[in-house]
Order: C-alpha cells, then structure tokens, then sequence
C-alpha cells in the first residue's frame, strides 16, 4: 500500500513539469486569446507599452459573420471549407488508390513507395514555390504541350477569377438548415434498411420537415446580412489542392499500406477461397478493416488544412481573396492592420472548427475504449 | 566540480557587471549596431554602401545587419512588431516614411523625436518643406528619410508604340480610346500583376479623378470616402481594369513589367523602382529603351513614397543608432545609396551627375510638382486603413461595385480614424 502510493507520488512529480507547461502554454494562452478576442485592441496606439484594452464582448465575432468590411473573412472561411473537403477526398482516395496498386506488391515496390512519400519531407514552402512555377499561366503546365508542337495551354490554376457552386451569404441560416436536413435524411435512409421504424422517427421524418420549413419559411429566417455577397468554390483554388493532395497523397499511402500488410495473408487467402475477386477483398474486408486509419488520416489531414498558410502565401501570395484562408486572414489582420482583437477572434473560430472535427473522434474513441 | 561551476559563474557575473558601464561611458563608439530592415535582393547592395560608410566612420562598432526579405516589408513588419511588443527593440528600424510609422509607433509613443537631429545637422533646410512635415506631427519630427520615389509614373516601350502607331495617354480618355484598338490585336493595354499593384494603379486613377486638393482631403478627413467623386473615381477604375491581363493575381510586379519590355502589354504603371529594374537587371538605357510619362491626368503632380529610419525608444545602443542617423541624412550617404537603390535623394542639394536620365527628371519633378503621399506604400494613411484596404480592394476586384467599395472605404476609414 505504502509502496503504491508512492509510486503514485513518484509518477505525479514526474508529471508535474509538463502538467504546469501544458496548463499554461497551451490551456492559459487559449484562454489569453479568448480573453483578447473579446476586447478591442486594435487600431492606433494598439502597439503601446501598455495598450489600452477595453471588453467589448462578443462584438468582433459578430462583425465577422455579419460586418458589412468581413466580407474577405467569409470567403476565407467558405475557402476553409472547400480546401478541407477536397484535400480529405483528395488525399486519401489518391493515397488509398495508391497502396491498393503498391499492395499487389509490384516490381520496385520499394523504390516507389519511396517516391511517392517524398514530397512528404518536403516543406509546404518548397512545394508551394514549385508548384507556383509549374502553375503560373505563362509557363510551367500551360507550355508543356508546346514541346510536343501543339498550342499553349490556357489554364488559369491559381489565377482565375471565377467561382462555381456560389451561394448567397444573406440566407446562410436558410443553407445550413438545407444541410442539416440532407444530412438527416442521409443517415435515415442508411439505418432504413436496418431498423425502418426507427430510421423514419429518427431521421427521415425530422430531415423531412426539417427541409420543408427552410424551403417554405425560408423568407421568413432573419437575414445574415443586408445585402448580397457571393460566395463560392472558387477555381483558383484548384492549383492549391492540386498541390496539397500532391504532397498528402504518399502520407496517407504510407498509412493504408502499413495497414494493408498488417492484415494476415491468410484472411486474403479465406476470402479468395470463398470466390471474392480482388475488388471485392479491398471493398469488402481489407478497407473496412481499416477504417481506425481513415478516422486518422480524416483527423490529421482535416487539422493541417485549417492550418493551410505558407503553401497559398507561397502560391498566390498574402492577399488573394480568390485563394484565401482564414488563418492568412489572421495573421494579416494581427500583424499587418494591427487588428489584435480581431485577429484573435479569427484564431478563435479556427479553433471551434478544429474542434469539431476532433470532438466527435475523441469522443468515440473514448466510448470505444468503455465498451472495450 | 560543482563548486567551480558556482565560482565560474560568480567571475563571470563580476566581468559583465564591470563591462556594462565600460561600455556606456566610453566616448569613441562600441558595441553593436544592429539595423533592421526589408531591404534584401536587389535592394541589398544599395544598404551594404551605406554600412561600409558607417563603418568607415565607426570602426570599433560591430554592424549587424538584421534583413527579413519580403515585399514591402510584409514579414520584417511582423517580426518587428512581436520584437517590439516583447520590449526587445532592434537599434534602429527602416519604415515607410509618413502615416504608416506615425499611425503605429508614434501614436503608441514608441519613437523618439528626432527634432533635435534634425536642428543639429541643419537638415531643416536640405529637406524639402513639405517632406519634413509629412514625416512629422505637432510633436516632432519621426524618422530620417533616405529616399524618394514616385508612385504615378506610366512606363512603355517607344519602339514599340511607334510600331503599333499609339502615343502614351496623357489623360485616362485617351487611355480608353486606344485601348479597344490595342486589345483588338492581341496586345495587353496595362499590365497589372498580384493584389498591392491593384492598390497601386488605383492611386494613380483616383489621383487623377480627384485631383491633388480633394485627394489631400480625403485622408485629412475633410471628403468623405462615399463621396460621388470618389464613387467616380472607383468606376474609372473598373473601366482601366477591363484592359488590364486576366492572370494579373498571379504575377510578380517585375513579371507585369517584363510584359511591357517583351512587347505584350502596352503599358504598366508601376513606382521608379521599375527603372532601377529596367537600368540594372535588363542594361537598357532610360529615354532610348524606354520611356516614361506621369501616369495619365497627373502631370504636374508627384505621388511620393519614402523609406526612411527612425530610432525607437530604449534602443539598447542610442548613440550608435544616432550615428547611423547620421550618415543616413548626410550628402554623401544619400548620393551613394540612391543611384544604387534607383531613387532620388530627399536633399534639396543632391549631387544630380550621379543619377541616371529617369533619375534625374524624377529628380527636377520632385523639386517644381505638387507632392501628395501614396496609400499603397504608407505615406497616406496608417496600417489599420492599409491593411482593410487590401480586403475591399479583393472585394471590388470581384464585384466592380463602386458605390459598396466606397461604402466599405468610408467604414474603414471611421475605424482607422483617419483624419483625427
């Protein structure tokens, strides 16, 4: 007993340290930055020894989701959105089309796992200066075929102005409704096969009517904003993502790979012997299998795409509403506009987005090992 | 073993605390010297001959030169400021002269005032009237400047108008008349390239629609931004863009020039540094190979921009920084940097055979125009104003609304309390 708790106090003291480092280095400056976000220091005399601070509260998070100058920040945001989606289906259907064909275990194997994971050691700095070369509209990609004699091509990668799949940010409570509806119907028509009665209490009847009031009392939802503002996926984006995916894609190969050998040759061979083709083996049994590493891969990828900065300053540079992310937005708001509060808001929105992706995973993971 | 590292370490405690008032009462200049600037690639050189002059004068004083590269300064500027929120100042720092220092580190009362400087040198009567009272408030005079550049200034190729049988614009009509007949065959009439020459080229135009009184009006407060001539002045705007390149957001502003050099664009309007690019990286000759005009409707008119340093309360080597001032503000240090960086001294008595032809015509109009501060580079307004401003010009660049960019402006401008 005497021993045991002194263990237990050993272990603490070890402990400790990097206890209190934590608290104040990463829990503490959250809260700093919480604390600044809703003040308003900035603008002049914001440099001061001693700045004055006032509490304004939640006044800056209102002004960037409805403030007539944060229209850059809602882009960015909307742009967050758009780069998060395409670098997860990117990167992992890339990187898992990739291991699938390196898992046939083909000549070189070694060799070209080994080029696939290089851009990997690359930093995004490297990679976005290179890929900026390769995708300028003069040169790079667009003059390849003249190498071949045939015309330049006119692809404007990083530089288009257009934008598709644009929407209005005035009924964005209107839209996330519409999302919240599809999102329950989806789920409803996937537990319908399992559970029918449920699955129409549950989800379709709620994604049901759901999508019925946005869609009759849309005009009834207050409005974000008192005039139109576009937003969209815009196509300049594309050279970004092309470039991220490129990079990501052997990372996430790397990971299904490992995985793929981890799985017992005699599973394969079960499942051969019981008539399964090759594409039925990875649908069926090996991908499933694998699923605690696309959660992972989804949860490391989601996180360096919301921290997305040097690749687009590299790319298309500092202020580029085309191409902009909020975490851009932050820095040149705190350290070019002298705008601390406000860019402590921003911060402090990434954060919450960070955090909904992670959430629901750790929360799982801690379900799972209750359950276990 | 212990006990000699305690010992060690009370020696070394005793020489450091000996050293320190040495080195603060000694007479002939020691210690360090570090200067903190943005001033790499090809502007390097230019900074290097003014250090050799420093050295030259203070040889016992160690120089270090403490360059973070970067645009205009985009990440020496945020390196700068967590120095100096951390109360870790460089000597002295480089700055655009006007509001950009005096809206950040005068206003938070940061800077020295350099008036005394200014009195003991004599440079109250070398530095145009007008220039010591834009760096300057009631309260002082800010920082040294050690260069003038222009923003309005149109460049082209005289060949190659001859050959296309058009003449630079003296006014933005002309501008829009023979643009459709450039376009038509396949030439660029304006080569624009990233975001900040946006900023750029709107200067020029909104100087020209306004005029030099109501653009001085605009930033002491006295026009309001959402006013009909500036709304006018943004729809002149939208109408220069449409001739301007599409892959604009892509391009590095030598790569907008390169256009007008390889005969793809007609013109670029652009600051003198494109000269100092033209004259030193492409060898061609100012006047022969190419040519220049005051961007359209500004004639008489000179849109100035400087750098300038300044010295920062608690500099850690005052004396040293003072002497760098020094050179800075003297003849022979602005006639040794400027031919080099490829702009005209702020001295009213600057030595002219130094400077090249661009140079030197910059040079008389500087002394007989009407001088007005650029926005793009920190002369007109603070960084609150500048840094907003990047975002409404994104947002104008995508809708063309002038009537909500002005609105957006005039929003900006209340909370950059510009002209209070």
């Amino acid at each position: 007993m005497k021993e045991a708790s002194r263990d237990r106090l050993k272990a603490f003291l070890t402990l400790l340290p990097s206890i209190i480092l934590v608290a104040v280095f990463v829990y503490g400056f959250i809260g700093n930055t919480i604390w600044i976000s809703m003040t308003d220091w900035g603008g002049t005399g914001s440099m001061a020894l001693e700045p004055q601070k006032n509490f304004i509260g939640l006044e800056n998070y209102v002004d960037l989701f409805n403030g007539f100058l944060s229209a850059g920040f809602r882009q960015d945001l909307v742009n967050a959105v758009y780069y998060s989606v395409m670098l997860l289906a990117g990167a992992i259907g890339l990187g898992m089309f990739i291991a699938i064909l390196l898992d046939q275990k083909p000549k070189g194997e070694d060799v070209l796992r080994t080029i696939f994971l290089y851009p990997m050691s690359l930093s995004f700095i490297v990679s976005g200066t290179i890929w900026r070369w390769l995708l300028a509209p003069q040169g790079g990609v667009n003059v390849l075929p003249t190498y071949f004699g045939f015309d330049a091509l006119d692809f404007q990668w990083t530089s288009s102005t257009k934008a598709i799949l644009e929407f209005n940010w005035q009924n964005i409570l209107q839209i996330l409704i519409y999302i919240a509806a599809f999102i329950l119907i989806m789920v409803g028509l996937f537990v319908l096969k399992d559970d029918p009665q449920k699955a129409v209490k549950r989800w379709l009847g709620p994604g049901v009517v759901v999508g019925a009031f946005a869609w009759l009392g849309g005009s009834l939802l207050p409005q974000a904003l008192f005039m139109e503002e576009m937003h969209g996926f815009n196509l300049a984006t594309l050279g970004i993502i092309i470039a991220t995916v490129w990079q990501y894609a052997g990372y996430t190969m790397a990971l299904y790979l490992a995985g793929f050998n981890g799985i017992s040759q005699d599973l394969r061979d079960a499942a051969m012997l019981d008539g399964a083709s090759n594409t039925d083996y990875y649908r069926h049994v090996a991908i499933p299998m694998l699923k605690p590493i696309t959660i992972s891969a989804v949860i490391i990828l989601s996180h360096i795409s919301l921290k997305m900065f040097d690749i687009i300053f590299a790319m298309t540079g500092p202020d580029n509403a085309q191409t902009g992310h909020p975490a851009l937005n932050m820095y040149m708001t705190t350290f070019r506009a002298n705008d601390f509060a406000r860019g402590a808001a921003i911060a402090i929105v990434l954060f919450l987005v960070a955090g909904t992706f992670i959430v629901p995973y750790v929360i799982g993971q801690y379900k799972q090992r209750r359950r276990g | 073993m212990k006990q000699s590292l305690i010992k060690l370490c009370l020696v070394f405690a005793a020489v450091m605390l000996l050293a320190v008032p040495q080195v603060s009462q000694a007479k002939e200049l020691k210690g360090d010297l570090e200067i903190f600037s943005w001033w790499a690639g090809d502007e390097g050189p230019a900074l290097q001959a003014l250090i050799s002059i420093y050295k030259k004068q203070n040889p016992n004083v160690n120089v270090i030169d403490a360059t973070v590269t970067g645009g205009s300064g985009v990440n020496a500027k945020a390196v700068l400021k967590t120095r100096m929120l951390g109360g870790e100042p460089p000597d002295s720092f480089q700055v655009h002269a006007g509001q950009e220092l005096i809206g950040t580190w005068v206003k938070s009362d940061r800077m020295e005032d350099l008036t005394p400087l200014f009195k003991e040198q004599g440079w109250m009567d070398v530095f145009p009237e007008g220039l010591v009272k834009l760096i300057g408030t009631d309260k002082g005079i800010w920082s040294v400047p050690v260069n003038i550049h222009r923003s309005n200034v149109m460049w082209y190729i005289p060949a190659n108008l001859k050959k296309w049988g058009v003449e630079a614009p003296k006014s933005w009509d002309d501008f829009l008349k023979i643009a459709p007949k450039l376009q038509k065959e396949g030439i660029v009439p304006l080569a624009l390239a990233q975001n900040w020459t946006a900023n750029h080229l709107w200067e020029s135009v909104a100087l020209a629609s306004l005029g030099a009184d109501n653009w001085d009006a605009l930033w002491s407060g006295k026009l309001k931004f959402n006013s009909p001539e500036v709304i006018k002045a943004w729809e002149l705007f939208g109408k220069v863009l449409q001739y301007t390149n599409k892959d604009a957001a892509s391009l590095s502003w030598q790569q907008a020039t390169d256009m007008v050099i390889d005969g793809r664009a007609a013109f670029n309007i652009m600051g003198d540094w494109a000269a100092g690019y033209m004259v030193t990286t492409k060898k061609m000759a100012p006047g022969k190979d190419f040519g220049w005009a005051a961007s359209p409707d500004t004639t008489g008119e000179f849109m100035f921009l400087a750098d300038s340093f300044g010295l920062p309360k608690g500099a850690p080597h005052r004396d040293n920084a003072i002497a760098w001032l020094k050179v800075l503000g003297s003849k022979e240090g602005s006639d040794t940097f400027n031919p080099l960086k490829g702009s005209i001294s702020a001295r009213k008595d600057t030595d002219l055979s130094k400077y090249n032809g661009y140079l030197q015509s910059a040079a008389k109009d500087f002394g007989k125009d009407r001088v007005v501060a650029s926005l793009a580079h920190g002369a007109a307004a603070n960084e609150t104003f500048m840094g907003g401003f990047a975002q409404v010009m994104e947002m104008f660049l995508k809708t063309k609304n002038a009537k909500a960019t002005a609105m957006a402006c005039q929003q900006l401008a209340d909370k950059a309390q510009i002209g209070k």
